[in-house]
C-alpha cells in the first residue's frame, strides 16, 4: 500500500533541509557544509585511497575483537550453564564487570599494548565478551529439560548433548547477545580511535576535524554511521536465516 | 523472539535443593566471594612479584592509596559529581523526550511517519562518531557533553516505548473505554502502566550507555570529570591515576545500575515479574 519511497521520505526531506540550510547560509558553512560538497569530498577520499585504507584497519580491529569475544564468551556462558563449579567461580566476576562503562578501559589497553591494533582488539574483546557470555548463559540455562532428558534417554553422551541440544536451544538468546556486542564493538572502536590511534576511521575523523576540512570530516562520519547500520542489518538477515528451523511463533 | 524464561521458575523450583543447612549457606557464600578475592589477590601478587613494571600494572594497594589522596584533596568528589551529573542529566532528557516521542509515534500517524525511518536508521548507527560534529557546533563544555549523551541514549528509549505501547493488550483498552475512560485517563491509567516493564527495560539499556558516552566525551573533550582525569593521568604516564580511574568508574557504574534495578523492582511491585526470582 505504502511504497518504500513514501516510507523513507522523511530522510530525503532531512537531506534536502540540510542542503538548503547550508546553501542559504543560515548557519556557517564550516559548521555545516552542504550535503553535495560532503558527497564530493567523499568521492575524493575514496579516490586517494585514504578512506579505503582506514576502513580496512577499523574493520580488521572490530572483526578480530568481536570474533574472539564471541568464541570465548559463548564457551564461558555455556560452561557456566552446564557445570555448576564454573558458574560459582565466574558469575560473581561477570556480575561485577557487567556494569563497568567499558570505555573506561581505553587508557588501560593503551598502557598495556600501545597505540596500534593490539589495544583496540583487546578493548573490543573485553567489552563485547560479557554481553555474549550473558546471552549464552541465559539461553543454555533455559534449554528445555524435556529435550535434555529425552536426548539422554536416547543415549546421547554429554558432549553430543551439548552440541545437539543445548547449543541450538541457546541460539536465539546467544544471537541476541551477539547483536548487543556488535553495536558495542562499533562504539568502542570509534571512541578508542578518536582518542588514541594513528589510523582507522575514528582517527581520520579527528584528523580531518583538526585540519578544518569539515566537509571531509562529515563524509567520514556518514561512512562510519552507514557501516554500523549495514552491519546490524546484515547481521539480522543472517540471524533470520540461521533461525529458520524454529517454528514461527507470532 | 519468543521468551522462554517465563517457564524458568518452575524448573528452578524443581531442581532446587530442599532447605539448605547453615554450613551449606556459608559454603556458597564463601564460594560467591572467592573469585573476587582471588582476582584481587592475583592483581596484588602479580604487581608485587616484579614480573611487570609498576607502569604496566601498579599494585592494588598503591592504587587505593591514590584514590584515598584524591578523596582527601576533594578532586574525587568533584570529578565523580560532574561525571554522574552529566550522565544523569543526559539520561533524564533521553527518558522524558524519548518517552514523549514514543507516545506521539504510537498515537499520531504523522509523527509515526516522520520518526519511524529516523529511528530505524538511527538506532543501529554508532552515534558516537558524531562527537567531533557536536564539538564543532557546541564546543567542549557541559552542553556538548550532555548533547552527545542524549543523541546516544534516546534511541533505545524511543524504540522500547513504541514496542511497549503497541504490545498493550487490546482487551485492556476496550474494557477501559467501555467503563468510560477518556483519552487522558486511558494513557495515564492503562497504557503507560501496562507498558512500564518494557519501557523500563529500554531505560536499563539507556543508563549504561549514558555512562559509556559520558566517559568517552570527557576523555575527548577534557576538563574535570572521571574520564578527563583518566586522560590527564594517561598523558603524564601516571598509570596509578589511570587504574584509580578504572576502579572509580567501575564503582560508579555498579552503583547506578544496581540503583536502577532496585527502582525497577519498586515500581513494578504490582507486576508478576517482581515475584519471580531475578536472573542477574
Amino acid at each position: 500500500m505504502k511504497s518504500a519511497w513514501f516510507r523513507y521520505l522523511p530522510l530525503v526531506l532531512l537531506a534536502v533541509a540540510w542542503e538548503a540550510v547550508a546553501r542559504l547560509e543560515l548557519v556557517s558553512t564550516s559548521a555545516l557544509p552542504p550535503l553535495s560538497e560532503v558527497a564530493v569530498s567523499w568521492i575524493d577520499l575514496v579516490r586517494t585511497g585514504e578512506l579505503v585504507g582506514n576502513t580496512g584497519a577499523s574493520l580488521y580491529r572490530a572483526t578480530t575483537g568481536l570474533l574472539l569475544a564471541i568464541v570465548v564468551g559463548t564457551a564461558l556462558g555455556i560452561g557456566m550453564a552446564w557445570w555448576k563449579p564454573i558458574n560459582v567461580l565466574l558469575s560473581p566476576l561477570v556480575e561485577s564487570f557487567y556494569p563497568l562503562p567499558k570505555s573506561a578501559l581505553i587508557p588501560v589497553t593503551v598502557i598495556w599494548l600501545g597505540f596500534g591494533n593490539g589495544s583496540k582488539i583487546l578493548l573490543i574483546f573485553m567489552g563485547c565478551m560479557i554481553p555474549v557470555t550473558i546471552g549464552a548463559f541465559n539461553g543454555a540455562r533455559s534449554s528445555e529439560q524435556t529435550l535434555v532428558w529425552s536426548a539422554r534417554s536416547m543415549g546421547a553422551n554429554r558432549l553430543r548433548m551439548l552440541w545437539d541440544v543445548v547449543l541450538p536451544s541457546a541460539m536465539p538468546e546467544l544471537l541476541n547477545g551477539i547483536r548487543t556486542a556488535l553495536a558495542l564493538s562499533f562504539i568502542l572502536l570509534v571512541s578508542s580511535e578518536l582518542i588514541v590511534a594513528r589510523e582507522g576511521l575514528g582517527h581520520l575523523i579527528g584528523f580531518l576535524g583538526a585540519n578544518g576540512s569539515y566537509d571531509a570530516m562529515y563524509a567520514v562520519v556518514m561512512t562510519v554511521s552507514f557501516l554500523g547500520f549495514a552491519a546490524d542489518r546484515g547481521y539480522q538477515m543472517l540471524v533470520n536465516r540461521m533461525l529458520r528451523w524454529r517454528e514461527q511463533t507470532p | 523472539m519468543a521468551r522462554t524464561d517465563a517457564v524458568m521458575p518452575d524448573h528452578a523450583a524443581l531442581l532446587e535443593a530442599p532447605a539448605p543447612s547453615l554450613a551449606r549457606t556459608l559454603m556458597w557464600g564463601f564460594a560467591r566471594v572467592f573469585s573476587i578475592v582471588a582476582l584481587i589477590a592475583a592483581w596484588e601478587g602479580l604487581a608485587r612479584s616484579g614480573q611487570f613494571t609498576p607502569f604496566v600494572l601498579p599494585s592494588l594497594s598503591s592504587v587505593i592509596e591514590r584514590i584515598w589522596t584524591d578523596a582527601i584533596s576533594g578532586d574525587l568528589a568533584i570529578n565523580t559529581g560532574l561525571t554522574v551529573y552529566r550522565a544523569l542529566v543526559g539520561f533524564f532528557i533521553s527518558m522524558v523526550v524519548g518517552i514523549l516521542i514514543g507516545v506521539a509515534m504510537s498515537r499520531n500517524v504523522i509523527a509515526n511517519w516522520f520518526f519511524d525511518p529516523i529511528v530505524s536508521v538511527g538506532f543501529p548507527m554508532p552515534k558516537i562518531a558524531f562527537l567531533p560534529v557536536v564539538i564543532l557546533w557546541l564546543g567542549v563544555y557541559d552542553v556538548a557533553k550532555i548533547t552527545i549523551i542524549v543523541i546516544d541514549a534516546i534511541f533505545p528509549v524511543i524504540a522500547a516505548t513504541l514496542i511497549a505501547i503497541r504490545g498493550v493488550e487490546r482487551e485492556l483498552i476496550w474494557s477501559a473505554r467501555n467503563l468510560g475512560a477518556n483519552d487522558r485517563e486511558l494513557m495515564w491509567q492503562i497504557v503507560l502502566p501496562a507498558a512500564a516493564p518494557q519501557i523500563l527495560t529500554g531505560l536499563q539499556v539507556a543508563l549504561p550507555l549514558s555512562m559509556i558516552v559520558a566517559v568517552v566525551a570527557e576523555m575527548l573533550m577534557g576538563g574535570y570529570g572521571l574520564g578527563g582525569a583518566m586522560m590527564t593521568a594517561s598523558r603524564f604516564a601516571d598509570s596509578r591515576g589511570v587504574f584509580a580511574g578504572i576502579v572509580e568508574i567501575a564503582i560508579v557504574g555498579y552503583v547506578l545500575i544496581k540503583a536502577m534495578s532496585v527502582l525497577r523492582r519498586r515500581l513494578l511491585i504490582w507486576h508478576q515479574e517482581a515475584q519471580e526470582p531475578t536472573t542477574t
